[in-house]
């Protein structure tokens, strides 16, 4: 076989390459069916939501990994871990709050964005990855943890990182503890 | 793969998407289909692009074909096309047995009507990709049992 070596990466490159194209051909049908941004974002929103369900089956089935005992340990793990399975980036996770239970995770490198040079004009409140919020969102639910996750900063409305923000809910089991 | 994954979840969930949207606007089928099929030309178009960008020029017709039975589908799909007939007119049969859109939903008979959407993509894919590489198409799918297509 006539193959180079680099094939190989250049294969697991494409389908990347496959799924950015095919995301951003999603949020340009998108666009065109509903005009306001609000929409768009909530629609990307709710897809993600049922992506990340199913996702996350996928996800601890590939990597096997341990019950997480802390939030902390929670951001983490989709931070080094499943960011690293599906898109092939690693962003840093920091908590910003005394309770523990919010964090950001900021990526300077966002796959989804490849290909997308900035923002049309008429589109300046779209959150373009809002997908990935809905599946976080949708995969922390299916493990009973309630989250609610936002994009605090994005590189294509000109902020210097793309940052993410995951708010733990507390679950109502927490406050009965603490009373007894 | 893991980003296999990622994309085929995707894929599943624009065409129910879609379909959700277009149930609850007009009701308009069609559309949806002819939605889902442009998507698939776009990307199809600029997956080719990346994809033949260091290979050799393509001596003819059935050269290219051959290109997407084996490269391109290996990449996309992870695996080749089963069958590839010809009547050297012009007309080209695709036979895929395990297609992995459709593997995960049924292994027969069942829910045989929802499979045209999920090939609506994948029709486009090939359009969009056989376009930038100088050939004008029409692609159909025929779905006779899940998960072959043709």
């Amino acid at each position: 076989m006539s193959r180079s070596p680099g094939r190989k990466q250049e294969n697991h490159k494409i389908s990347r390459e496959l799924f950015v194209l095919t995301y951003g051909a999603l949020v340009a049908q998108l666009c065109k069916d509903y005009e306001k941004d609000e929409d768009v974002n909530a629609c990307l929103d709710r897809m993600g939501y049922s992506i990340g369900v199913r996702l996350v089956d996928d996800f601890l089935a590939r990597s096997a990994v341990r019950k997480c005992r802390s939030y902390s340990e929670t951001a983490d793990m989709i931070a080094q871990v499943a960011f690293k399975m599906y898109l092939g980036v690693t962003p840093s996770v920091s908590c910003s709050s005394a309770t523990g239970n919010e964090f950001s995770l900021i990526l300077d490198k966002n796959p989804l964005v490849d290909f997308v040079e900035e923002l049309p004009a008429e589109r300046a409140s779209l959150c373009y990855c809002n997908l990935l919020c809905g599946v976080i969102r949708g995969a922390l639910e299916m493990v009973h943890l309630a989250a609610e996750v936002t994009f605090l900063q994005d590189r294509l409305k000109g902020d210097a990182v793309t940052e993410i923000g995951i708010t733990f809910l507390r679950k109502p089991e927490d406050r009965k503890h603490k009373r007894n | 793969m893991a980003d296999e994954a990622l994309f085929l979840l995707l894929h599943s969930e624009m065409v129910a998407g879609l379909y959700r949207a277009a149930e609850q606007g007009e009701g308009e089928n069609g559309r949806c289909t002819t939605k889902l099929e442009s998507m698939g030309f776009r990307v199809g178009q600029g997956l080719i692009e990346r994809f033949t960008k260091d290979t050799a020029r393509f001596k003819d017709e059935l050269d290219i074909m051959k290109f997407i039975c084996k490269d391109f589908w290996t990449t996309v799909f992870k695996k080749q096309i089963d069958n590839l007939r010809t009547n050297h007119q012009g007309i080209y049969v695709l036979q895929d047995n395990k297609f992995r859109l459709l593997t995960q939903m049924s292994a027969g008979k069942q829910y045989l009507e929802h499979a045209p959407k999920y090939l609506a993509f994948t029709c486009g894919l090939i359009r969009g990709g056989l376009s930038n590489l100088g050939i004008k198409s029409i692609v159909t799918a025929e779905v006779s049992s899940m998960p072959a297509c043709e």
